[in-house]
C-alpha cells in the first residue's frame, strides 16, 4: 500500500537536507582534511626539530640542516613591503570609485582595476623576470651613493631580490585591498557623511569622517591583502633570487616560504627534506587561514549593518506614522 | 496668543509674491505673516529645485523671521525635507541636481557666485531625522566642528563643549562621562548630543528635520521643550510629520504639497482657521 | 592663508591624490598588457599550436600539449568542483540560517583565501604519494578544490537572488523540496551559476603552483589520468626560468594565449552578470 503523501513528502525532504548537507559536509571536511594531510605529512619533521625549525637560519638540505626563519623573514618582509606600497594606492583607488569619481567613469575604471586581478601570477612573474628585474637593476644601479651606505639599500645591484617582489606583491594586492575597501565604504551610511557636511566639512573632510566610521573594515580590507601577499608564490620565486638568507636589504636576493616550497619540492630526495617542506606548507596554511579569518571579522562587523539596512528597505516602511 | 496680536497684524497672502518695484528703492520685503519689522534671518525668492528632470520644488518664496520658531507642514513627499536641505546647501551633494531662484541669509544669495559653503553650513546648521552621532566620544563629537573649522583654540575646547551641551540641555546627564563613546548613549540623548554638535559652531540658524521622530514620547517631548528654549537665541526652521508638534512648538507654519507652499501663516491661525480648504483637510486628518 | 582655504586646498589635493592613485595603479596594468602582447604576438604562430615541444636547446616546437593539458586540466576539475559546489550552495541557499550553514560559509572562505601551492601539497599527498606517481587526475583535484569555494558561494547567493515565491509556487503545486530546488530554482538562477563557474575556471586556468607537483609536466601529449601531463601554465614557467632565448619567445607567447584566454572569460562573465542584472530589474 503506497504511503500517505505527507509522509513520503516529509522522507523526501530529509534525504533532500541530508543529500545537500553531505555535499556541504565535503566542504568541511576537505579543510580539515588539508590540515590533517599537512600534519601527517610533516610530522617527521615536527618530531625530528621542534621548535628549533623556526629558530635556525641554515637551510642546507645536502647537510641535513633545515632552519625556516630565513623563509619567515623573507614572507614577513615582503608582504609587509608590499602593504607598505599598495595600501596608499589601494585606498585612494576605493575612495575614488567610491565617492569622487563621476558615474561615466565609475564603471570603466573598476574593471580595469579589477583587470589586475585577473593576470595569472606566472605572467607577473614572467613579466617580472623580463621587464621589471631590469628596471628594478637600473634603479639599484643608480642609486645614490649615501643611500647605498644604509642598510636597507646596500649590497650588489642584482635586480632580483627583495625590492623586485615587493614591487610585484604590491601590484597585485591592490585590487583586493580596493575592492573590499571600496565595500567597507559603500556599507557607511551616509548620515555620517552628512553630519560632518553641516558642520562645515570640506570633501576630504567629510571622506575622513566616513573611513573613521568603517575603520575597522578598511583593517580588514588591509589584513585580506596582507594574506595574499603571503600567500603569493610563482611572480614572488621569479623575481626574488631565491637565497635562504636573512638580510634587511631591499636589495638582497632572499627567500619566502611558498617560494622554497615551488622551488624545491621536486627535488626534495629525503623524506626528512620532503617534511620540512611540507611542515613550511602547514605553517603557511595556519598563517593564512588565521588572517583570513580575522579579516573577514573586520570587514562584516562593518558590512552587517548596511546588510541589515537593505532588507529594512524592501520590507514595507512605514516611514510616517499617520498624524 | 492674546487676542491682541492676533487682531493687529494682516497675514499676508503667500500667493502675494513680492517683487521688486522698479522704481522703489527699498528692497522687497520678504513674504511671510510676520510683523513688518521683523527681521528676517533666511529667506527663498522663487526657489525651484529639480532632481535631474523632475521638479520637486515649485516657485517657493517664503522668508523665517530670527528669533522664532517656524514649522514646515506636509504629506509625505511634498518636498519639505528638500525645501529645508536647500537652506544649507545640502542638495549640493547629491548629484544630477538643480536650483533655480535665489536663498538669501542676512541678503545674500547663497546659491550666488562666491559663496563660501562651507562657511554657510557652519552659520546654517542641521539636525538629522536619524540621530547620526560619529564613532568618537561625547566631547569630541561636540568639538568636532570646532576643531575642523578652526573656531577656537585648543584651550577653549572644554570650556565651549560644555557650553553646547548645556544649550542642548545634555550636560547634567553625561558631564560624568564626556570621554565615553557617544554610541553608548539611548537615542534622545544622541539627539540631543547632535544638537550639541550643531551649536558648539556657533551657528545663525538651525534647521531640524523631523528631530523627534525617531524618538519615545518622553524623550520627544525634552527636544520640544529644549527647542522652545532655544529659539530665544536661535533662528530655528523644523520639518515635522507630527501636527500637534508644529501647533507646539512653533510661531509660524507653512503646508507644503507637491512642492508647492500652499498656505504660510502664524501657527495659530493655521491650526485654528486655515485660509486653504486644503490645509484644512490635511490639519483635519482627511489625507496625509 | 587663511584656515579655511588651507582646508579647501588641502581637500582639492587630497581629492587629486586619488584621482592619480587610480593612474599610478593603471601603469603596471599597461605596462604588462604592453610587454605580453607585444613580445607575445611576435612568437605566436600555427606552429605554437601545434607541434610539441622540441628537445632542449633546439629551436623550433610549440605548446599543443600544453594547451591541451590545461584543458584537460580543467575538465577534470570541473567534474570535480562543479557538483560539489553546485550542490552545495543550494545547501546553503536552502537552509542557510543553520548554524551548520554558517560552518560551511566560514569553511568555503578560508578554503578560498588558503594558497593555492598549500593545495598543491594537498592534492599531493592524496594522490600523489600513495602511488608514488605525478598524474593529470592530482592536477585535476587539486584545481577542483580551488574551484569548489567561489562556485559553492555564487551559487548561493544567486539562488538567494532567485525570489522565494517561486520555490513557495512549486512546492504549494506538490513538488518535492529536491525537486522544487534543481528543477525550478537553479534553472531560475542558471545563467549566474553559469558565469560564477566560468569566473572559477579563468582564475584556476592561470594557476601554476598547485600543478607543480602534482600534474608536473610532459613533453609528450597525453590524456590519461594516471601520467604526468604538461599544462600551459607549467610550461611557461619552465621555458621562462631556462637560459634559451627561444623558449623564452614561447613563454611570452604562452602568456599571451592565457591572458587572452583569462581577459575573455572576464569579459564574458561580466557581460553575462550585467544582462542578467538588467533583466531582473524588468
Amino acid at each position: 500500500m503506497p504511503k500517505p503523501p505527507s509522509s513520503r513528502k516529509r522522507a523526501d525532504d530529509r534525504f533532500f537536507r541530508l543529500g545537500t548537507g553531505f555535499f556541504a559536509l565535503l566542504v568541511v571536511i576537505l579543510v580539515a582534511g588539508i590540515a590533517w594531510e599537512l600534519y601527517r605529512n610533516s610530522r617527521l619533521s615536527i618530531e625530528k626539530f621542534g621548535f628549533n625549525f623556526w629558530r635556525t637560519t641554515v637551510w642546507d638540505p645536502v647537510a641535513g640542516t633545515f632552519g625556516a626563519l630565513p623563509f619567515i623573514w623573507g614572507t614577513l618582509y615582503s608582504a609587509f613591503a608590499a602593504i607598505v606600497l599598495s595600501t596608499p594606492i589601494a585606498l585612494g583607488i576605493a575612495i575614488f570609485l567610491s565617492e569622487l569619481s563621476p558615474r561615466f567613469l565609475r564603471t570603466p575604471l573598476t574593471f580595469l582595476t579589477e583587470l589586475l586581478a585577473a593576470i595569472p601570477s606566472i605572467v607577473y612573474g614572467l613579466w617580472g623576470i623580463f621587464v621589471l628585474v631590469p628596471l628594478v637593476r637600473q634603479l639599484e644601479v643608480h642609486t645614490p651613493d649615501w643611500m647605498k651606505r644604509l642598510p636597507l639599500f646596500s649590497g650588489p645591484p642584482l635586480g632580483v631580490g627583495m625590492l623586485a617582489a615587493s614591487l610585484i606583491l604590491a601590484v597585485m594586492v591592490i585590487p583586493f585591498t580596493s575592492s573590499v575597501a571600496r565595500e567597507v565604504l559603500k556599507a557607511v551610511p551616509a548620515t555620517q557623511r552628512e553630519a560632518a557636511y553641516a558642520l562645515g566639512a570640506t570633501r576630504w573632510e567629510a571622506i575622513q569622517a566616513a573611513i573613521r566610521y568603517g575603520r575597522t573594515g578598511i583593517m580588514g580590507a588591509i589584513m585580506l591583502g596582507f594574506g595574499r601577499a603571503i600567500g603569493e608564490t610563482m611572480a614572488v620565486t621569479m623575481v626574488i633570487g631565491n637565497n635562504p638568507r636573512i638580510s634587511v636589504s631591499l636589495f638582497a636576493a632572499q627567500h619566502t616560504m611558498a617560494a622554497v616550497i615551488a622551488n624545491e619540492f621536486t627535488e626534495a630526495d629525503t623524506d626528512i627534506y620532503l617534511n620540512a617542506l611540507i611542515e613550511i606548507g602547514l605553517v603557511l596554511f595556519l598563517i593564512t587561514l588565521v588572517i583570513n579569518a580575522l579579516s573577514r571579522l573586520l570587514i562584516w562587523s562593518v558590512t552587517r549593518e548596511a546588510k541589515v539596512k537593505e532588507t529594512k528597505r524592501v520590507l514595507p516602511a512605514a516611514t510616517e506614522s499617520a498624524a | 496668543m492674546s487676542e491682541e496680536t492676533m487682531t493687529v497684524i494682516e497675514p499676508a497672502s503667500p500667493s502675494m509674491v513680492t517683487a521688486p518695484e522698479i522704481s522703489a528703492p527699498a528692497p522687497p520685503r520678504p513674504a511671510g505673516p510676520f510683523p513688518p519689522g521683523a527681521k528676517v534671518r533666511i529667506e527663498t525668492r522663487g526657489l525651484s529645485f529639480f532632481y535631474g528632470t523632475n521638479q520637486a520644488l515649485h516657485d517657493i518664496s517664503l522668508g523665517i523671521p530670527e528669533k522664532s520658531v517656524t514649522a514646515f507642514i506636509g504629506p509625505s513627499g511634498c518636498g519639505k525635507s528638500t525645501f529645508l536641505r536647500c537652506l544649507n546647501r545640502m542638495n549640493d551633494i547629491i548629484p544630477d541636481t538643480r536650483v533655480e531662484g535665489e536663498v538669501l541669509l542676512d541678503g545674500h544669495d547663497i546659491y550666488g557666485p562666491g559663496t563660501d559653503v562651507v562657511d554657510l553650513r557652519r552659520r546654517v546648521g542641521m539636525v538629522f531625522q536619524k540621530s547620526n552621532p560619529f564613532p568618537k566620544s561625547i566631547s569630541e563629537n561636540v568639538a568636532y566642528g570646532l576643531k575642523i573649522n578652526g573656531l577656537c583654540r585648543r584651550s577653549e575646547l572644554p570650556e565651549r563643549v560644555e557650553r553646547a551641551l548645556r544649550a542642548s540641555a545634555l550636560w547634567d546627564e553625561v558631564k560624568e562621562r564626556l570621554h565615553t563613546s557617544a554610541l553608548g548613549l539611548s537615542g534622545g540623548q544622541q539627539q540631543r548630543l547632535c544638537i550639541a554638535r550643531a551649536l558648539a559652531v556657533e551657528p545663525e540658524v538651525l534647521l531640524m528635520d523631523e528631530p523627534a521622530s525617531a524618538l519615545d514620547p518622553i524623550a520627544t517631548q525634552k527636544i520640544e521643550e529644549l527647542i522652545y528654549d532655544l529659539k530665544r537665541d536661535y533662528t530655528i526652521a523644523i520639518v515635522t510629520h507630527n501636527m500637534q508638534q508644529a501647533a507646539r512648538v512653533s510661531e509660524y507654519t507653512a503646508f507644503f504639497m507637491l512642492g508647492r507652499l500652499v498656505e504660510y501663516d502664524r501657527t495659530d491661525k493655521i491650526f485654528t482657521n486655515p485660509g486653504q480648504k486644503i490645509t484644512e483637510d490635511y490639519i483635519t486628518g482627511r489625507f496625509g | 592663508m587663511n584656515i579655511p582655504g588651507r582646508r579647501r586646498i588641502l581637500s582639492k589635493i587630497v581629492v587629486g591624490l586619488c584621482g592619480l592613485a587610480v593612474l599610478i595603479a593603471l601603469v603596471p596594468l599597461a605596462l604588462v598588457f604592453f610587454y605580453v602582447v607585444k613580445q607575445g604576438f611576435a612568437s605566436l604562430n600555427w606552429a605554437f599550436f601545434t607541434r610539441m615541444p622540441k628537445p632542449v636547446g633546439e629551436a623550433g616546437g610549440g605548446m599543443a600539449n600544453a594547451i591541451l593539458g590545461t584543458f584537460f586540466l580543467i575538465v577534470i576539475a570541473s567534474i570535480v568542483a562543479i557538483p560539489v559546489g553546485v550542490i552545495a550552495g543550494v545547501y546553503l541557499s536552502e537552509y542557510g540560517k543553520a548554524r551548520f550553514a554558517t560552518l560551511v560559509r566560514f569553511t568555503a572562505d578560508v578554503l578560498n583565501g588558503v594558497p593555492s601551492i598549500v593545495i598543491g601539497i594537498f592534492a599531493y599527498g592524496l594522490a600523489v604519494l600513495p602511488v608514488h606517481r605525478f598524474s593529470a587526475l592530482a592536477g585535476g583535484l587539486a584545481l577542483g578544490f580551488m574551484m569548489i569555494p567561489i562556485i559553492t558561494r555564487t551559487t548561493e547567493e544567486l539562488l538567494n537572488l532567485v525570489p522565494s515565491t517561486l520555490r513557495e509556487g512549486a512546492l504549494a503545486l506538490g513538488a518535492t523540496r529536491a525537486r522544487a530546488a534543481f528543477g525550478v530554482m537553479v534553472p531560475a538562477a542558471l545563467p549566474g551559476i553559469l558565469t560564477g563557474i566560468l569566473l572559477a575556471l579563468a582564475r584556476i586556468a592561470g594557476e601554476t603552483a598547485p600543478l607543480l607537483f602534482t600534474s608536473f609536466n610532459n613533453r609528450y601529449f597525453s590524456t590519461r589520468l594516471d601520467q604526468p601531463i604538461a599544462s600551459l601554465t607549467v610550461q611557461v614557467f619552465t621555458y621562462a626560468i631556462s637560459p634559451y632565448d627561444d623558449w623564452h619567445r614561447q613563454a611570452w607567447a604562452g602568456a599571451l594565449v592565457l591572458v587572452a584566454f583569462v581577459f575573455t572569460f572576464s569579459v564574458f562573465a561580466r557581460v553575462v552578470t550585467r544582462r542578467l542584472e538588467r533583466m531582473h530589474r524588468i
